[in-house]
């Protein structure tokens, strides 16, 4: 009997262990999960405010900026139908450049621009984000017939 | 025409394939003697004409034959010949070669060392084996050949990802695949014992050695992995809660509780059908890593080509694979599981509770990996889950494993008093919580609560695994002939404990005191950082065999002295045009060093990201320990005995006997 008793306390021990770590995982998910939001997405308000999110698309051409201390750098994303400006202070991944698909880590500020913490830019050259991809997708089928043709092959 | 042969091996590989998968597992279940026999030179014969395929790609890429499509995609006539070598595990076509080829290479590896298992189990082993080997060879030969041609012949190959030009990646791949593909190992056992429908304790005798050696080599792997991340992205990172390395930590986590698991098995005989388990777990574990990585479904530095004709058949043989050994294990569990009877304070409840953390933590990182997967499927919203998730889940459930680290080895088999228990730990816990306090109150360094817990902990599991040692001396005459009396194993484990704690330590004071700070420096400028000194000396340009590099030359100063002079590079590889950050790091066992270029600012200025990382290396130092304490745990002398074949076969016969004489000479 003292033996099953002792069973009974260790299964109600595992299971406690295991209801615990489940519903830390639950509330830990979340808490950190980052929802991914295009630039019309943005333009359209679903993204939102003081939280953390991801944002992608191509860089536009010509609109890289330093701030005179050279480590800030402002650009601005498109997906073919909206941009919006990213500000980010630090080293930039190696593959990033203008018409190359980004996804960069965040939050919006009151002004309207995405200040990054993260910029990733992925390790092959004719690699594009799954994100961006169907962000471009989107906001080519989105209507609009002057789309800018995609310039990745 | 050398293209053709591999291809044609290939095929042959197929068949002698399909010969090993079915006519062992039928002569067996039939009891025909002839068709289990053919089960050991069916897997050499299937190895050989992998071997040959192997080496054939291997040539193409030696000999630069630009025809065959793998080949111009994945080198250059500039690129070196050792990389032109590692280049044939550089993409998916051939990375899935060297797994089929190593898989080959550990079922002749069963076939050499389990010679004196009786034939009906070796031939279910490698029966089951060679199914394994049927799906992966299938799916090579029906979406990914690597021998396919490519007309008309490009003059020159588009060169290899210069992230993988590098010395670590070429033996990262082939350490992982080692560890991946020999779960294989257990996994086959566990599905032959349960085809046999009885498990007995040499069965844990025969799996353990193989379940190290895997485990080890999936140690190995990980850690150059995350070795090669830190010096080569650029980033200083050591480990990034990447798709792909979970896919790679999560067999790690369950070879890991298996070993442990097997262990209960083995002394004990009992947990059986939970060591059974564990082993289908770890293998299904790697096959869905190989889903994951090769289905093109994860955005990944790892995510090779996607295709869904792949990823599909890749989810079918995981499905059959993973589905088939459940439903066999469902069905016949109750024929090998038994019941050892444990107190609740013993090391078997110990151990159990090693497995039920070690379980979870590894399905927390499943559901951290799938999760945004799934959502994604259901178009359910684009998500992705990072670090913050994986360090909120896991942290806390490593705490709790590594303080019963400390207690396990210390406690009896079956049943300890909670008070002999206590004062046999008194002194351990009085010295962790001392120790760890001065440590954190008396240092001037900023620190909080996980510091002093981290560094508590390593303390506490040095002492203890030490003290375990000891302990082994204290009733001993002559202390020579006790310290050979204690199995290598006893050591083995110690050591791997040793090296949870080295790592502890890496991972506490790299991830709470490490200083970073990107600057703009102009030729001549410095900047302090942690009491160092970096003056940037500017840039200039360099040459290698395959690329030009920006070279900076950075000296670094400490109290004004030199400490070293650092060349990080900024390489651009004509043929695929991307500049590549090469970090220039001085490393030391109590902190390193790392510089990496950003870009030019204009009049020879740069952005520079420097790094200060105090005991980092510790963190690959300690895997380092726990592989060799693996190592050293597999070379028991008990299993190589498994090798003497008569032997064995009456050992087999009398497991009962076996389990209590161990109990004697514990």
């Amino acid at each position: 009997m003292r033996r099953r008793r002792q069973r009974m306390v260790l299964v109600a021990l595992i299971l406690a262990g295991v209801t615990g770590a489940t519903a830390l995982a639950i509330a830990a998910i979340g808490q950190n999960m980052l929802y991914f939001f295009s630039p019309t997405q943005i333009k359209a308000g679903e993204a939102p405010q003081a939280h953390n999110f991801r944002v992608g698309g191509l860089v536009v051409a010509n609109s890289i900026q330093r701030d005179p201390d050279g480590l800030t750098v402002r650009f601005d994303v498109t997906d073919n139908l909206n941009t919006v400006t990213v500000a980010y202070r630090g080293i930039l991944p190696d593959l990033f450049r203008e018409g190359q698909g980004i996804v960069a880590r965040g939050q919006l500020s009151h002004e309207g621009q995405f200040v990054a913490e993260e910029v990733l830019a992925k390790h092959d050259e004719n690699y594009m984000p799954p994100e961006v991809h169907e962000a471009l997708q989107t906001a080519e089928s989105g209507g609009r017939m002057n789309a800018v043709a995609e310039d990745n092959p | 025409m050398i293209p053709e042969l591999g291809h044609f091996a290939l095929i042959l590989a197929f068949c002698m394939a399909l010969v090993q998968g079915i006519l062992p597992l039928v002569g067996a279940h039939r009891g025909q003697l002839a068709w289990m026999g053919i089960a050991f030179p069916a897997a050499r014969a299937q190895f050989l004409f992998v071997a040959i395929a192997f080496a054939c790609l291997a040539y193409a890429f030696l000999a630069k034959d630009f025809s065959v499509a793998y080949v111009a995609q994945n080198a250059n006539s500039l690129l070196p010949a050792i990389y032109r070598f590692s280049a044939v595990w550089g993409a998916h076509e051939g990375s899935l070669l060297l797994w089929a080829l190593i898989l080959c290479g550990w079922t002749v590896a069963v076939t050499v060392f389990s010679r004196s298992l009786p034939l009906e189990f070796s031939s279910r082993v490698v029966g089951v084996m060679g199914l394994v080997s049927v799906g992966f060879l299938l799916f090579m030969l029906g979406t990914s050949n690597p021998f396919e041609r490519l007309l008309p012949m490009p003059a020159d190959g588009r060169d290899l990802n210069p992230l993988l030009q590098d010395p670590g990646l070429v033996i990262h791949p082939p350490m992982l695949y080692m560890g991946y593909v020999g779960l294989a190992v257990p996994f086959s056992f566990a599905i032959a014992t349960l085809l046999e429908g009885r498990l007995d304790a040499a069965w844990t005798r025969w799996t353990r050695p193989w379940t190290l050696i895997a485990w080890v080599f999936l140690t190995l792997g990980i850690a150059l992995g995350s070795w090669w991340a830190y010096y080569e992205l650029g980033w200083g990172g050591w480990w990034f809660w990447d798709p792909v390395e979970n896919a790679s930590f999560m067999p790690w986590l369950i070879a890991m509780a298996l070993i442990h698991c097997l262990a209960v098995t083995e002394k004990r005989n009992t947990f059986k059908g939970w060591s059974v388990l564990l082993a289908i777990f770890g293998f299904s574990l790697s096959l869905l890593g190989t889903f994951l990585v090769r289905s093109g479904v994860l955005v990944s530095v790892h995510a090779f080509a996607t295709d869904p004709a792949r990823g599909v058949f890749i989810l079918t043989f995981l499905g059959l694979t993973v589905g088939s050994a459940l439903l066999l294990y469902a069905w016949r569990v109750s024929n090998v599981t038994r019941r050892g009877g444990f107190d609740l304070l013993s090391r078997e409840s110990l151990l159990l509770t090693n497995n039920v953390l070690l379980s979870v933590a590894a399905a927390t990182i499943l559901l951290g990996t799938l999760y945004p997967l799934l959502l994604d499927s259901l178009n359910l919203g684009k998500i992705s889950v990072g670090p913050p998730y994986f360090n909120a889940v896991f942290i806390p459930l490593m705490m709790p494993l590594v303080f019963l680290l400390g207690i396990g080895p210390l406690t009896r088999w079956k049943k300890e008093r909670f008070k002999v228990l206590g004062s046999r730990l008194k002194l351990a816990f009085l010295i962790s919580v001392l120790l760890a306090g001065a440590l954190v109150g008396l240092t001037a360094i900023p620190s909080s609560l996980m510091v002093a817990i981290g560094l508590g902990l390593a303390v506490w599991v040095t002492y203890t695994a030490l003290q375990a040692i000891a302990a082994r001396f204290r009733y001993g005459q002559d202390r020579w002939r006790t310290l050979r009396a204690i199995p290598l194993e006893f050591f083995g484990m110690t050591l791997a404990h040793l090296g949870v704690a080295v790592f502890v330590v890496g991972v506490t004071l790299a991830s709470s005191q490490s200083v970073e700070q990107d600057v703009r420096l102009e030729p001549g400028g410095a900047q302090t950082l942690a009491g160092y000194e970096f003056r940037f000396d500017g840039v200039a340009e360099t040459m290698g065999p395959n690329y030009r590099a920006q070279q900076g030359e950075i000296r670094v100063f400490r109290s004004g002295e030199l400490v070293a002079t650092l060349f990080p590079q900024k390489r651009i590889y004509p043929v695929q045009p991307q500049p590549m950050t090469e970090a220039a790091i001085d490393p030391g066992l109590t902190r390193d060093l790392y510089v990496a270029l950003g870009e030019p600012l204009g009049d020879g200025a740069w952005s520079v990201r420097l790094y200060y990382k105090p005991f980092v290396r510790w963190i690959w130092l300690g895997p380092l320990l726990m592989a060799i304490g693996g190592l050293v745990a597999a070379s028991d002398r008990r299993y190589r005995l498994i090798k003497q074949a008569r032997r064995a076969a009456v050992l087999d016969k009398m497991p009962n006997e076996l389990g209590l004489a161990r109990e004697g000479a514990q």
